[in-house]
């Protein structure tokens, strides 16, 4: 239950002021790095909706990220249009995909659920690869020459400068988290929590199950396409290794470390993994073992994360 | 080449190709009806296989010992990986796919590590050049899916005949009631994986005189059997080879006229479509 005088709020609102203030702090190369953790973060806090509160796993995620990303990236390479613009493209295309793909994934439960949106995922990639004529496939493409800087009354925002980079990708990690936090502690959450737990129980009581799925579903992949978009914005470069299998188990893997079904752990588990596999990257070409050890660990060992860990032995008000 | 001999030549490979998805996809298929499991690493004991068994045929310069000796191997890692990462999640089944997603990536690099990326063939036992009168075909990929044919029946008498696939069978139908009248689940559990795993590292060997071994061809064997196994249905060797034929002879076919991303597309949203009006989902039986 909600108890108003643990400091829920504050401590969400401590994170984002002291991920503001870090900027400040850590040396600028550090800077890129830990704005495109941010994004991933969000990317994640989105995947945690549907697997850590509503109990929906999908290896198909990275089709939303991607379709974010492709809306935001051929509007701008293409038409020309203000960056803006294009990040609004590329939300409104992953919320069409996601409600289309929902509409059918979510006939599915269980193994097949997870199939057919790996499925989906992979028919998703195989086509950005096939029309490459407009995609440049696996090759991808630059941004640099086509984001133009915005003007906000007075000031003029260069999307090139990393400090624009950076609190554009705590603001939309900000947003997400906000989200997150706010549908988890409304009754819409409860009722998420509750086909978590239990579906049949749920419709029982009068919800219909679906309908709330399908909500969870577009929200997450909503978020997901933002922070594709935000991704190439902030990188300048799309391409369609970010619509592969692996952008879709990255996800899956940073809930899970960090803990499903905490509002923090997609954070946590996103900086820790993403850390690990820059570093492991310097000594080996082999680096994705760590990818593979960590998720087999996880699922022997630690199965709520370390968000979840903390929750359940210290901070059981936590959401 | 005329129009009837590139229609020949995508029946063929699709033939071939068919029979191998079929040796593949029946070790996914076996583990998944047997263990009510997916095994997302199932590619991953392919690409094992045509490791082993390219490593077998460096060493000793004996592709035959290759082939018998890769399904040794990887059967022995897969009894290693059933003890030690499996049987303690207790195959718990979305536990399952993500532990299997983890070695997934876990055996693709070490063998980056220890193989290399090197792509890597080796030189077909034995020559034989079958002329068409549109052109001429490798007698060994005729005589690959003659040994997939082989395997396929072996396996079908396997476990329609003996105890051991009898013991499976219960299993797959009822695991508490085959517990209760002795059978010992775990064992035939262990069983099945290292048979499954032992299929899918023949196929592998028997490939690389063909396709060469590379640590990264095991994603592509897993979504091929994905879709055999369930266009195909589960359980059944008929639907399973039925399936097979028609993805290789589509994929020849669509391949040699369009191009292989299309053939890969146009599979994949099958899959997806089949398993969404499908009523009863996987298993035909799967009430999770």
């Amino acid at each position: 239950m909600n108890d108003h005088r643990r400091p829920v709020l504050a401590i969400h609102a401590a994170l984002i002021a002291v991920l503001a203030g870090l900027q400040v702090v850590i040396p600028p190369f550090h800077h890129t790095l830990v704005a495109r953790i941010m994004v991933l973060a969000a990317y994640a806090t989105g995947y945690n909706l549907l697997l850590g509160y509503t109990g929906l796993m999908s290896l198909g995620h990275a089709m939303f990220f991607a379709a974010g990303m492709y809306g935001t990236g051929l509007p701008l390479l293409y038409l020309g249009l203000g960056a803006p613009q294009a990040v609004l493209i590329g939300v409104a295309a992953s919320i069409v995909l996601s409600t289309a793909v929902g509409m059918l994934t979510l006939r599915t439960s269980g193994v097949s659920f997870l199939i057919v949106t790996l499925m989906f995922a992979q028919v998703f990639y195989l086509s950005t690869l096939y029309f490459n004529r407009f995609t440049l496939g696996d090759q991808g493409f630059v941004l640099s020459g086509h984001l133009h800087p915005i003007t906000i009354g007075p000031i003029r925002f260069a999307l090139t400068d990393p400090a624009v980079r950076y609190n554009l990708a705590l603001a939309t990690f900000g947003g997400c988290l906000g989200l997150s936090l706010w549908l988890v502690r409304s009754p819409i959450g409860r009722v998420l929590v509750a086909i978590r737990e239990n579906e049949d129980r749920t419709r029982l009581l009068g919800y219909n199950p679906f309908a709330y799925k399908l909500l969870v579903l577009v929200i997450s992949g909503a978020v997901s396409g933002l922070c594709g978009s935000v991704y190439a914005v902030i990188t300048s470069y799309v391409g369609a290794s970010f619509a592969a299998i692996l952008y879709s188990i990255y996800p899956l893997l940073w809930t899970l470390l960090g803990g499903p079904g905490t509002t923090l752990g997609p954070l946590v588990g996103a900086a820790a993994m993403t850390y690990t596999v820059e570093v492991a990257s310097r000594f080996t070409s082999s680096y994705l073992i760590v990818v593979g050890g960590a998720l087999v660990i996880l699922v022997m060992r630690f199965p709520s994360g370390i968000v979840g860990g903390i929750r359940r032995r210290w901070a059981p008000w936590l959401p | 080449m005329t129009l009837e001999g590139r229609l020949f030549l995508a029946l063929l490979e699709g033939i071939v190709t068919g029979f191998i998805l079929a040796l593949i996809a029946l070790g996914l298929s076996l583990v998944f009806g047997v263990m009510r499991i997916v095994n997302v690493a199932h590619g991953e004991f392919f690409m094992l296989g045509a490791v082993c068994a390219w490593s077998v045929a460096s060493w000793t310069s004996s592709f035959a010992l290759a082939v018998v000796a890769a399904p040794i191997l990887v059967g022995a890692i897969a009894l290693l990986v059933n003890r030690i990462v499996l049987r303690p999640i207790h195959y718990e089944p979305q536990a399952t796919i993500v532990a299997t997603i983890g070695l997934l990536y876990i055996i693709q690099q070490l063998v980056l590590t220890l193989y290399g990326p090197y792509a890597r063939t080796v030189t077909p036992p034995f020559y034989l050049r079958i002329d068409f009168p549109w052109f001429g075909y490798s007698g060994y990929k005729l005589a690959v899916a003659g040994a997939s044919a082989l395997l396929l029946w072996l396996t079908w008498r396997v476990v329609s005949t003996t105890t051991l696939g009898l013991y499976m069978r219960a299993t797959q139908q009822d695991q508490e009631m085959a517990q209760a009248f002795g059978v010992p689940v775990y064992r035939v559990y262990a069983v099945a994986f290292a048979i499954g795993a032992a299929l899918a590292a023949i196929a592998g060997a028997l490939i690389i005189p063909i396709q060469p071994a590379h640590y990264l061809m095991g994603l592509d064997a897993l979504l091929a059997s994905f879709t055999v196994v369930i266009i195909g249905g589960l359980g059944s060797l008929g639907g399973t080879l039925a399936a097979a034929f028609l993805i290789g002879l589509s994929d020849g076919v669509v391949s040699v006229f369009f191009s292989p991303t299309l053939a890969r597309i146009v599979s994949s949203a099958l899959v997806a479509l089949v398993l969404v009006f499908k009523t009863g989902g996987l298993a035909g039986n799967d009430t999770n």
